[in-house]
């Protein structure tokens, strides 16, 4: 039982829990920020790193440099090196970055991370489902508020 | 948005100039245009690069020289094939054609348009296949289809790609078009987002081509086999997670089209080879 939940986990999107904001609800100001959090749990920078570096969660180094992960081989240059972006942006900004860029970024390559509609021709098993789920965005936002360093 | 594309685009275009600047793609003495100025239907471009000069140099030298490059095994293999006899008719594609190099040409204007229908070398391989030979056709992206594929457009390697686009090729190279710009799959992403908008760029350990196809059918180190424009196709879309089209579909032979009337002027490389 324990594993078939852990497979489950893994597979699918992870559901979404009780006083947490659905990917439908989340509420973006006017420039793509989103002030409220999206659990109410103060993110986990740690497992926020995890999440941005591994390629089947938010594979955030596909396309952006990030020194701070300077030993984990090909940072993509697809996107703007990530160096110093908590200086640049404020908490709800970067929220809003990770859970919609395209509100931020109209029209950019940047994939939208807790979204689960609009899709065109998704596969099956990713159909209504968001990338992240939304403490996994919490916890990449805590970690990109410790990215200071340019 | 607009400014800030074309100054990537721009950065772009340097960096892959740089990256391949140095590598001239000769084999056998005969140079190949591996970049030149973009035919006028592309708006967005200026200058179109072959996949192979966006390549590590260890894989680009393995396409310097036949021996090196291990795509002419399965080329081998498909010339044997072309000697085979199969079906209820006893033919072989030799019965009926005197030599694969008569085929020269051909590749650099295919897909085309044929009593109304789009056709793709695939089609007209299996054309004989079921109706001139009597065999069960050749599965789309099977061994056998892709080494006699890679075999026949081979004849015309070095040779300009020169698609047509208008007249009765015009709808479909239209269908091809939307295809090419349409965001799908769970990441929202077009053909265009990566092979327009980031050639020349690293997504994570893959350096951006332009997605060309003028060397397929191609060897993949990855696969250590010959890979077909549509399982290429199918590829990226996975990656991308969206469902793709079945390889043949009207979609995909649409899709081949449009692409390969971006690279209207590389020459044919097959069989290239890439990692
Ligand atoms: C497929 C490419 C791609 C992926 C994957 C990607 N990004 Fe981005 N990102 C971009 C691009 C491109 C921009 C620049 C916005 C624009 O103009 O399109 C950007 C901008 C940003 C910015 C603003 C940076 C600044 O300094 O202005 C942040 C923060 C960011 N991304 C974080 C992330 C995180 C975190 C992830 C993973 C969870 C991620 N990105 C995944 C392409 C990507
Ligand atoms: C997320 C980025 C991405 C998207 C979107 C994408 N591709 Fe690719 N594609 C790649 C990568 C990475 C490679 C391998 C490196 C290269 O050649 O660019 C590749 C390779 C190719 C190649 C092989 C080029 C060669 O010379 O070997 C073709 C053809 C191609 N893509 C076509 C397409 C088409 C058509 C689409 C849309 C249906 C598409 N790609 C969508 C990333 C992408």
């Amino acid at each position: 039982m324990k594993h078939a939940f852990a497979i489950a986990m893994v597979v699918t999107a992870v559901p979404v829990w009780a006083g947490e904001v659905t990917p439908s609800s989340v509420s973006f100001d006017e420039y793509g920020a989103v002030t409220e959090s999206l659990t109410g749990v103060t993110g986990d920078p740690e497992n926020g790193a995890k999440v941005f570096a591994n390629r089947k969660q938010g594979n955030c180094l596909a396309c952006h440099v990030n020194s701070d992960m300077a030993d984990a081989p090909f940072h993509g240059e697809v996107g703007p090196s990530l160096d110093g972006v908590a200086g640049r942006w404020e908490i709800a900004d970067l929220r809003g970055i990770v859970a919609n860029s395209k509100k931020t970024f109209p029209g950019t390559i940047m994939p939208a991370f807790y979204i689960d509609a609009g899709y065109e021709r998704p596969l099956e098993k990713f159909s209504g489902k968001s990338l992240l789920s939304a403490q996994q965005v919490e916890d990449v936002v805590a970690y990109l508020m410790t990215l200071t360093e340019e | 948005m607009r400014t800030i594309a074309t100054v990537c685009t721009l950065l772009l275009v340097a960096k892959g100039a740089v990256a391949g600047e140095d590598a001239v793609l000769d084999i056998e003495g005969e140079t190949f245009i591996t970049k030149t100025a973009a035919p006028a239907h592309m708006e967005n471009v200026d200058t179109i690069f072959s996949g192979w000069v966006f390549r590590t140099d260890e894989t680009q030298a393995l396409q310097l020289d036949d021996f090196d490059n291990p795509a002419f095994v399965f080329v081998d293999q498909a010339l044997d094939q072309w000697d085979t006899a199969e079906g209820s008719a006893g033919k072989a594609c030799s019965s009926c054609h005197e030599d694969v190099s008569e085929f020269e040409g051909l590749k650099a204007k295919l897909p085309r348009v044929e009593n109304g229908e789009l056709v793709t070398l695939t089609n007209l391989v299996n054309t004989c296949v079921t109706e001139r030979m009597g065999a069960e056709e050749w599965s789309y992206s099977g061994s056998k289809m892709s080494g006699m594929t890679a075999l026949i457009a081979h004849q015309s390697r070095g040779m300009a790609m020169d698609v047509k686009i208008d007249g009765d090729a015009a709808p479909h190279w239209e269908l091809g078009k939307e295809i090419y710009y349409t965001r799908v799959g769970q990441l929202q992403m077009a053909c265009a987002n990566c092979h327009e908008d980031n050639y020349g760029n690293m997504i994570r350990a893959d350096h951006l081509s332009q997605g060309q196809i003028n060397g397929f059918p191609l060897y993949r180190l990855k696969n250590a086999k010959i890979n077909t424009t549509h399982g290429r196709f199918k590829g990226c879309m996975k990656n991308i997670r969206a469902t793709p089209y079945k390889e043949g579909s009207a979609e995909f032979k649409a899709l081949e089209l449009y692409v390969a009337s971006r690279g209207n002027g590389l020459s044919v490389e097959t069989p290239a080879v890439r990692n």
